[in-house]
């Protein structure tokens, strides 16, 4: 596939994103809501549930299936409430020894007047900062589109897994040419030049696993993240929580140095 | 270290008024049109001199150079345009000075150079200042300008906004101060990582600050923007920064919150 079918992919409808993975993976998953500040967003699903008998956190965008519940979660496209959310249930998880696995979607951080008004930035920024030094292992999945400083906000983990045909990028293809080229119908190459797909990620260091996708169904597809994940936490959490977050540290440190 | 150079224009013409100002005049008024008031731009060389004491800025890690790792089309171009336009290797200055006598770590984004866009050697120009500061027990001031990531270094751009608020955090929890004061315009990845993660965070007036683009947020909610969107005021009156200070007091001020925060005043808690 080329770079910008894989933007389509991962942009496609019907893709499973955060809810259907919860459901596929987890056992006794117990939604938390709200931010205790302003409001919940629908964008982020979150909350504890079991993988493998480990109880976990877990911290989802999801888009929403049919057209209400679509806008009830703001097409997936968090506010700052949402990562506001995300930080309350992560260090939730840091004072009970959870491990935190955040799962990836979204076109990006919501750009509307009420998310600047109520500090996309800063919201954003604290869990960059809080999420690198969260005392309980962190392991982040790209299922779709990872947008720019929205996704990365759920970003900051021990290691970074991707899907296949995900994408993960610091800007929209179309939003590239046509702040570059003034003609947005140049994405596909904008895509290639951006170098946003699973495969180059990892070449960059930017990711640690892929999950295969081609050919297989959803099924195979969770079953196997699942595996990696208790891999993963099992892993991590067998390590000194020091070492965890030296390698943490590290892991963003070495890119581009 | 190097010392740097400074040059300052024979003239300067006010964006806001048009009014033609003798360079050494405009600047002895910190780059405040003497005739309209307006804040024009003030570049990264002549904010240190404006800001730090005499010539007591160092500069650190001046020849870290970008490369094109991507090999994105036209970026090679972009950056020696850049570099020949303001005579700077990178968008940002980082060093040591001290300021009205107190030590410190600074750095001054300048929107000149590529709108300030944050690339790798940005973010690891940043790095290295926290860390150093981390490890010689130093505050750090540091002006904000950008237009965001740098979107010819894809995904290794975003990743600075993680390994810069990483450097930042552990800064922080030395128990040491980081002051933010933010300039026109401050926006996108910045805004979201470390212009965001200041102890105290100023901003000059009017400056803009935000995260998305007021031009992308009309496109996708089709509402329009309230006046005074996205400014200093604005975030301001949303709780989001400490306090707008006037270009002619910042100085003052900055010097003010290090003595203040000076290190025999700090215990550390146990």
């Amino acid at each position: 596939m080329k770079a910008y079918e894989k933007v389509e992919a991962s942009r496609r409808g019907t893709r499973p994103l955060g809810r259907a993975y919860i459901d596929a993976m987890l056992t006794d998953f117990i939604e938390f809501h709200g931010d205790r500040y302003f409001g919940d967003d629908g964008a982020i699903v979150a909350g504890i549930g079991k993988l493998n008998d480990i109880p976990v956190t877990v911290i989802a965008m999801e888009r929403g299936n049919t057209i209400e519940d679509r806008l009830k979660r703001n097409f997936g496209c968090p506010s700052p409430e949402g990562y506001r959310k995300a930080l309350r249930l992560a260090k939730q998880a840091e004072k009970f020894h959870r491990p935190v696995i955040c799962l990836i979607g979204s076109s990006g951080a919501y750009c509307g007047i009420g998310a600047e008004e109520r500090g996309q930035g800063e919201a954003i920024a604290r869990n960059l900062m809080e999420f690198m030094t969260l005392k309980t292992p962190v392991i982040s999945v790209v299922l779709g589109e990872g947008g720019s400083g929205g996704a990365l906000a759920l970003g900051v983990a021990d290691t970074v897994m991707m899907l296949e045909n995900a994408v993960y990028s610091v800007i929209s293809p179309e939003g590239c040419a046509s702040i570059l080229w003034k003609d947005a119908k140049k994405a596909p190459e904008a895509a290639e030049a951006l170098k946003l797909t699973a495969k180059d990620l990892l070449h960059f260091g930017v990711i640690e696993t892929i999950i295969p996708e081609n050919n297989r169904t959803f099924e195979e597809i969770s079953a196997t993240l699942k595996e990696e994940l208790t891999k993963e936490i099992q892993e991590k959490m067998a390590m000194p929580i020091e070492k965890c977050l030296d390698n943490r540290y590290n892991r963003f440190r070495k890119i581009g140095a | 270290m190097h010392v740097m150079s400074l040059f300052v224009e024979a003239s300067v013409t006010c964006k806001a008024c048009g009014t033609e100002h003798n360079g050494k005049k405009i600047f002895s008024h910190h780059y405040v049109c003497p005739t309209c008031g307006a804040y024009l731009r003030v570049g990264a060389k002549k904010r240190i001199r404006l800001i730090t004491d005499g010539t007591t800025f160092s500069e650190l890690d001046k020849n870290l150079i970008s490369r094109n790792i991507l090999d994105f089309p036209g970026y090679d171009e972009k950056l020696d345009v850049a570099k020949k336009l303001t005579d700077m290797n990178e968008a940002v200055i980082t060093g040591i000075a001290k300021i009205g006598g107190a030590p410190c770590c600074i750095f001054v984004m300048d929107a000149s150079f590529m709108m300030a866009s944050m690339g790798t050697v940005v973010g690891e120009k940043l790095t290295r200042l926290f860390e150093y500061a981390t490890s010689h027990n130093l505050p750090v001031v540091g002006f904000t300008a950008s237009g965001g990531a740098r979107m010819q270094e894809g995904i290794l751009s975003l990743m600075q906004m993680a390994k810069v608020s990483g450097a930042v955090k552990r800064h922080s929890d030395a128990g040491l101060l980081y002051i933010t004061v933010l300039t026109d315009p401050t926006t996108g990845g910045v805004t979201a990582s470390f212009a965001m993660e200041g102890d105290i965070i100023l901003a000059e007036p009017k400056a803009l600050v935000g995260f998305a683009g007021a031009r992308v947020i009309e496109q996708t909610t089709g509402q329009k923007l309230p006046a005074g969107f996205q400014r200093a005021e604005f975030l301001l009156d949303h709780g989001f920064i400490d306090a707008i200070v006037e270009r002619k007091d910042l100085k003052d001020t900055i010097a003010s919150i290090l003595q203040m925060h000076a290190p025999k005043r700090r215990k550390k808690v146990k």
